[in-house]
């Protein structure tokens, strides 16, 4: 096991550093001049000048890597061109909401798909596939954004109440926060959910035509003890896997969901930086969500390495 | 049995029986798959209304008029789909728009999976330290999610219709490497490769004349996923105001600013782009489906004894999903 799980971090490795050098060409080597992004088209030369050595484009461009690499790996993001702020102190500000609402999602969807995708499994009948493969293609198509703004529509027409603006934070405020990040959490977390049901009720039903599930049968055990204590088990392991890469990606899901209810996390703070043209903030966070990505894989992989030993053995 | 059955019943041969013609396929797709046929009608009349839009659109998307403004749907015969905050007649801004998703969504598809195909052929084929390297790189472009990644490189290139296109295929071209690549794989194994090996053909013959038309069915399933992925994300761009930039009509432009904040006042302008981007992203998805259930055959559903369907094969089905769910 400690093998399989050393072998997994060391491809880890190369994947991290192979991220961190095309987040650094997308966002110092291509744009160009950034001093004169910066500064502006009637900026004098002097202050060219000035941008440039402060923020050390001077420099040639491997030594310019080395430095903001090894700074990353202090945490040190450097400072917002924007605001002025250390980065990092700028992206712990904002996490808390994304980690919160992530993890909200991330609830929503299991507590609909697994259910669902678990009765339609085995009450197995066409017109319910019929409607469970309609339902998921559906979850599939539409814009999650459009959804948050259906819903933000829906309940202003239906119940007279918007969510409150001005975000607060779930100690200070428990009811007021619910109120706010309930609705987001939604339209993402039904969407994922109508994909996940589908995958729920594939796993399920692999497992249920296994053998010892016959037996189970066989024996005369209630539906109930089948489903629930021998097959339930073994069905959830795919699904919990790829729950556990969505998570990973929801980070970046959420992007649009944060613009949408106008939350400020960290998605939204990544699109104020690209429209600020703040490429130390977009560096940061664009690193940031790559690696959080690679982490939930690896730590996938070595869930199921360690409940399905032939995987350890590849 | 006579040996010469000249007395017997005429009998009617119709083809040579063997090989299925891609005409018969498409008879037996409309016939079995009701729900990837209607795909198939979206997906037609989205190409039609974009090609026609300057036939079909009521009005110029472009034109501003102060005396028109939020007109409700449905309510002058003029403007059957309202108007905006601008006084622009909303149904000709969607099928302008039409243009739009299906342009940047088409090429971008295109060109991240032939760029992907390619590599993950290269790799799967040649194998050794090509494939090595060339599973890095995809590994690494897998790392970001994929607006974040379109996002990136929209900031990095600067916002354009064509920037925008390389941004989504960056996204797309991982994920068709992948597929072709396993393709590759496992064809490489099959004898008629072995076959053409002894007789000589060059590696060059081998991967484009034997084994890259045997990739095509799965690789063909993957884009027509994939469309329905980059339309998507190519509104989602447009939505943050990353995308083709304004005064294009894209649908995902159109969800924003004034939409929003209007939204009470004239909620037609948030309902009907949003419509328009499902409908489209729905009927590609539809439709990938149905081909997908036609051409893999290892998707096929059992029967079981009753005739009842019984599962599919949850590798494939994983696989999928992997593909497709961000």
């Amino acid at each position: 096991m400690g093998h399989f799980i050393i072998r997994r971090l060391l491809l880890m490795i190369p994947v991290l550093i192979g991220v961190s050098v095309i987040v650094f060409v997308l966002m110092r080597v291509i744009p160009g001049d950034i001093a004169l992004l910066l500064a502006g088209d009637h900026a004098t030369e002097e202050r060219l000048e000035e941008i440039r050595q402060e923020l050390g484009l001077k420099k040639p461009l491997h030594q310019q890597y080395a430095g903001w690499l090894w700074g990353v790996c202090r945490l040190d993001f450097g400072k917002s061109m924007w605001s002025g702020e250390t980065v990092l102190s700028e992206i712990a500000r904002r996490f808390p909401l994304t980690l919160q609402l992530a993890l909200m999602t991330t609830l929503i969807t299991v507590a609909i798909s697994i259910p669902v995708g678990v009765i339609c499994a085995i009450r197995q009948d066409s017109a319910k596939d019929y409607v469970l493969r309609v339902f998921a293609i559906s979850g599939l198509s539409l814009p999650s954004f459009w959804i948050g703004i259906l819903i933000i529509m829906a309940l202003v027409a239906a119940f007279r109440w918007a969510p409150p603006l001005g975000y607060v934070n779930i100690w200070e405020d428990p009811s007021k926060n619910m109120q706010i990040l309930i609705w987001p959490a939604i339209a993402v977390g039904f969407r994922q959910a109508a994909i996940q049901a589908r995958m729920s009720r594939s796993c399920m039903l692999e497992v249920l035509r296994q053998d010892y599930i016959r037996t189970a049968w066989a024996k005369g055990l209630r539906e109930k003890t089948v489903v629930i204590r021998h097959a339930l088990k073994n069905a959830l392991l795919p699904v919990i896997t790829i729950i556990g890469v969505e998570f990973a990606f929801l980070f970046g899901g959420l992007v649009v969901t944060e613009a949408v209810f106008t939350l400020p996390g960290v998605g939204r703070y990544l699109v104020d930086a690209i429209h600020h043209r703040d490429y130390t903030v977009i560096q940061a966070i664009v690193l940031i969500m790559a690696v959080i990505v690679s982490v939930a894989n690896l730590a996938v992989d070595i869930i199921y390495g360690w409940v399905d030993p032939r995987v350890r053995l590849q | 049995m006579p040996a010469n059955n000249t007395t017997g019943p005429a009998v009617v041969v119709a083809a040579p029986p063997g090989e299925l013609t891609a005409f018969d396929n498409a008879k037996r797709f409309l016939r079995t798959k009701p729900l990837g046929t209607a795909g198939a009608i979206i997906l037609v009349l989205m190409v039609v209304v974009a090609i026609f839009a300057p036939s079909i659109a009521p009005h110029d998307p472009y034109s501003i008029r102060q005396d028109k403004l939020f007109i409700a749907p449905f309510s002058s015969a003029e403007f059957i789909l309202g108007t905006d905050d601008m006084g622009r007649d909303l149904a000709s801004r969607l099928i302008y728009g039409a243009r739009i998703s299906l342009y940047v969504g088409l090429l971008s598809t295109l060109l991240g999976s032939v760029v992907g195909a390619f590599l993950g052929l290269a790799g799967g084929y040649w194998g050794g330290w090509i494939d090595n390297i060339i599973q890095r790189f995809m590994d690494i472009l897998l790392a970001f999610p994929m607006l974040v990644l379109a996002m990136a490189v929209v900031a990095s290139l600067g916002p354009s219709s064509n920037n925008v296109i390389v941004a989504i295929a960056a996204v797309m071209l991982p994920r068709s490497a992948r597929v072709v690549r396993s393709s590759a794989l496992s064809i490489k194994e099959m004898l008629y490769v072995e076959a053409a090996k002894v007789t000589g053909c060059s590696n060059w013959r081998i991967s484009l004349r034997h084994v890259l038309p045997n990739c095509l069915a799965p690789f063909i399933i993957l884009v027509t996923a994939q469309l329905g992925g980059a339309i998507l994300i190519e509104a989602s761009l447009s939505f943050l105001g990353l995308g083709v930039p304004p005064p294009e009509p894209s649908w995902g432009a159109m969800l924003t600013g004034a939409a929003r904040f209007y939204v009470y006042k004239a909620p037609w302008m948030a309902i009907f782009p949003g419509v328009a981007i499902s409908l489209a992203v729905f009927g590609f998805n539809l439709f990938g489906d149905g081909l997908r259930d036609i051409l893999d055959p290892r998707l096929r559903e059992e029967r079981g004894k009753g005739g009842e369907r019984k599962g599919l094969a949850v590798s494939e089905e994983v696989k999928h999903h992997r593909r497709e769910s961000t």
